[in-house]
């Protein structure tokens, strides 16, 4: 990459194309969409958190008049162990079948049972009243501290902890333990003057996206299926659907809808396999939405956490050696992020000695979903609590020691590779510079700051870029747009061949359209999606090159592509990209220029953020009063919506921080199911969040890109936790900081 | 010769932490390891990504090895 570069779009703050539809109400969500003779499908959830089923029987609801068709797990033809893609990796093709629809037994309240499609909702609903289910109820595992309990009631009878060197004689709920090491943490903390070691918990949370799941189906024996639902990935909902109902994947066309956000949430099935199944047994389309308690107590939140942390450093600052032991829980079925924990919690430190022990384990709660950066806020909460602790108790600046420990280019990693080049030096030095941090505190404001590391993936994208004979064109991707990466496109796409944006329209393709893409998701589609854009562009600038030396009659390098025109080299002459469009007919056709990529070299990004809160001491409420956002994006193709980023990840962290959490009685029914009791942040609940942009390029994309949609929720955990702590004049080792937990603080300090 | 680093899990299976390998291709690299720790074959190392010379390469089934070559064995990572 040429860091030289001029850019005449990337960094210009541009309209988005998709913007005008989305505040006119024009744009299309997967609940807008009806076919003819249409029919709705409602599900039979479990109401016992743990159970197993005796008897099914559905006869009754198939009787009612104007049921259409039953689904239940029967109905799903081929379900093996095979592994699936899915948002925080592979998912087990039986699990997520028994997720989709519970077999022998349900896991968690809320587990669907049956499904019923009928020709009108409330017909539907009132079906769901004559399924006869009979349940053995067992005792609910509720949390980390239960379900690991050596005498705990087992989720899965089968299931034996995976990670150690032989396999235990006893079936447990541990799924698996994982540990990573590097040097010697014991010398490392006999070097050290001053430790600290805490325990730390985090709740389950939810993404909190505003749209539910929700889609129409329509089931072809003769041909093609049609799955139109709001998604990060329609390849995968195609893949993992057709594989539950043993379909060829060609069989199956899915279509994005827009998407009214995912954060992670929506990387997986949960309805689409089930309407195929009403759609098939009824011949009709199907239409199916969750509302909000389904989402809720149906859908995956991230996980829970339980942390040890112990760090230890010297009075000169210098770290020594950091160590965790970290639980996750994954909810029904195996597979939280917990080994993502212990790789990203001491990544920000250059530290030469370092132990991560992680155990990833399932409680009767909903299978856990992928949640920006999963598994590393609850690792990161801890592990920054501790360094900032650390710090304090060593005399020394919180960026100061943060500063003098930071992992740079070179900076061994407890997961493997050395770090190439990245920014944390840099976004460290933009906090302690800030406004924000040169601000005086008042008395009862307290303030916390924080790191984050997130890996970021590159991965598959295919993009096709259509140029029409007005010399117009379509940019046909296939990474459904959440965070306005149509706009990031566009303007790759205006940057490589030089013609104005509006000329270039930006379009989601379909499964049948595009060739295979992976999920938007990981921080990739700014960096792979756009690379496959790129590449895409420049085979387009080629063809135009070539198509202009033909009407000149010279050679392609005699031409030179310059601001959207082919300059004749070997004589006079110019060409604009429409009058090269517009002969296209005379040169061998229209043109089309593809890119196929399966992008490597993502660059990590790292985010530091700056909280300043005040807490109502006679109730525990907490404000953040300032707070400050700063995160390296290599280049901010689009300035605004990196910052907007930044922002969405700090709300959704002060979230998380601040009140967000699945409260579940005895019986494991979660109470809180809905937004006036599962209280998010609203605008109204948060001061303007600044951003600062730090750009240090990736050098393996062509304009420097890093995916910057994740880094910024990790770190809100720690700078908020830390903040209040430091306001009230205590340890704050649970989130959230409830009024309720924060008075128990204040009053146990006295 | 490529230095090939083994994770804590790994380990398990090579009772070694790191070793040296010759090896042009990743096909041949993976081949070396399970001919030198035959329990390898018991590990998910073939599932996992490998870090050249800290480039992340989540399908390596092509890449090309280099001569002195820092290489690293890790569990894929998606996100959110």
């Amino acid at each position: 990459m040429s860091e030289a570069k001029k850019f005449n779009f990337i960094g210009q703050r541009t309209i988005r194309p998709d913007g005008h539809d989305k505040v006119t109400g024009k744009a299309n969500y997967a609940a807008d969409l009806s076919l003819p003779g249409m029919i709705w499908g409602k599900i039979l959830r479990s109401p016992h958190a743990h159970a197993k089923i005796l008897k099914l029987d559905t006869s009754r609801a198939e009787a009612m008049s104007g049921v259409m068709s039953v689904a239940t797990f029967d109905d799903l033809p081929s379900v093996s162990n095979e592994a699936i893609q899915s948002g925080e990796g592979a998912i087990d093709s039986l699990d997520l079948g028994r997720n989709v629809l519970a077999r022998d037994k349900v896991l968690y309240h809320g587990h669907a049972i049956a499904a019923i499609a009928a020709k009108t909702v409330a017909i539907a609903e009132k079906a769901l009243e004559l399924i006869d289910v009979e349940y053995e109820v067992l005792t609910p595992v509720l949390d980390l501290h239960a379900a690991m309990k050596a005498d705990a009631p087992l989720l899965h009878e089968d299931m034996f902890t995976q990670g150690y060197p032989e396999q235990p004689e006893k079936p447990s709920n541990i799924a698996a333990r994982h540990e990573l090491k590097m040097g010697d943490v014991e010398a490392g903390f006999a070097e050290a003057d001053v430790i600290v070691e805490r325990d730390f918990v985090t709740p389950t949370v939810h993404q909190g996206y505003i749209e539910p799941h929700a889609c129409t189906v329509s089931y072809n024996t003769e041909g093609q299926s049609m799955v139109w639902c709001s998604t990060q990935g329609h390849f995968d909902v195609r893949a993992s659907t057709a594989k539950l109902l043993a379909m060829p994947l060609g069989n199956l066309k899915v279509i994005a809808s827009e998407i009214g956000g995912g954060f992670g949430g929506k990387t997986t099935v949960y309805l689409e396999p089930i309407a195929l199944i009403l759609s098939r047994k009824s011949g009709r389309p199907v239409k199916m939405m969750m509302d909000r308690d389904e989402v809720f107590r149906a859908s995956g939140p991230a996980s829970a956490a339980r942390l040890t942390v112990k760090v230890g450093g010297k009075k000169d600052g210098t770290i020594t050696a950091m160590q965790t032991s970290i639980a996750y829980e994954a909810g029904a079925f195996k597979g939280s992020p917990a080994m993502i924990g212990g790789m990203t919690a001491f990544t920000p430190y250059n530290c030469p000695n370092v132990y991560c022990e992680t155990f990833d384990v399932v409680v009767n709660k909903p299978k856990v979903a992928a949640y920006r950066a999963p598994g590393a806020p609850q690792a990161e909460f801890g592990a920054e609590m501790a360094v900032s602790e650390l710090a304090e108790k060593l005399g020394i600046d919180p960026v100061d020691l943060r500063l003098q420990n930071a992992a740079k280019e070179g900076t061994q990693t407890v997961y493997g590779p050395k770090l190439k080049a990245v920014g944390l030096v840099e976004c460290l030095e933009a906090a302690k510079n800030s406004p924000h941090y040169k601000t005086e505190l008042k008395e009862g404001e307290g303030r916390g700051i924080a790191s984050g590391f997130w890996f970021n993936i590159g991965g598959q994208s295919s993009v096709t870029i259509n140029m029409n004979p007005d010399g117009t064109g379509t940019i046909v991707e296939g990474s459904p747009d959440i965070g306005g990466s149509r706009a990031s496109m566009q303007m790759m796409a205006s940057e490589e061949l030089g013609i104005p944006l509006n000329d270039l329209k930006p379009i989601i393709g379909d499964t049948e359209s595009i060739p295979y893409n992976q999920s938007t998701g990981g921080s990739r589609t700014t960096f792979a999606t756009g690379m496959a854009v790129i590449e895409a562009a420049q085979d387009v600038v080629h063809q135009l090159k070539e198509r202009a030396a033909s009407l000149w009659n010279v050679t392609p390098d005699q031409v030179e592509w310059r601001d959207g025109s082919a300059i004749n080299t070997a004589g006079e002459g110019q060409m604009t990209c429409a009058e090269i469009c517009a002969k296209c007919e005379k040169t061998g056709g229209q043109i089309s220029g593809t890119g196929n990529v399966n992008a490597r070299g993502a660059g990590p990004s790292f985010a530091v953020h700056v909280c300043d809160t005040k807490v109502d001491m006679e109730t525990g409420k907490v404000d953040v009063i300032r707070y400050t956002a700063i995160q390296d994006a290599g280049k901010a193709i689009h300035p605004s919506y990196v910052e907007g980023q930044f922002q969405g990840g700090a709300a959704q962290g002060i979230g998380w921080a601040l009140n967000e959490e699945y409260v579940y009685n005895d019986d494991g029914v979660m109470e809180n199911a809905g937004f006036l009791d599962y209280r998010i942040p609203l605008a109204s609940d948060l001061p303007m969040i600044d951003t600062i942009i730090v750009e240090v390029p990736n050098n393996f994309h062509p304009y420097g890109v890093r995916g910057v949609g994740e880094s910024g929720i990790i770190p809100p955990l720690a700078a908020v936790g830390y903040s209040v702590g430091d306001a009230i004049g205590a340890n704050v080792s649970e989130l959230p900081c409830s009024p309720p937990r924060v008075l128990k603080l204040i009053q146990e300090k006295g | 010769m490529a230095m090939v680093f083994f994770s804590g899990e790994l380990q398990r299976f090579t009772g070694e932490e790191k070793t040296s390998v010759v090896a042009l291709n990743y096909r041949e690299l993976l081949g070396e390891l399970h001919n030198k720790y035959p329990d390898l074959k018991n590990s998910e190392i073939s599932e996992m990504a490998i870090a050249i010379d800290g480039e992340i390469v989540h399908e390596p089934l092509l890449e090309l090895i280099p001569e002195e070559a820092e290489l690293h064995f890790f569990h894929f990572i998606a996100g959110g």
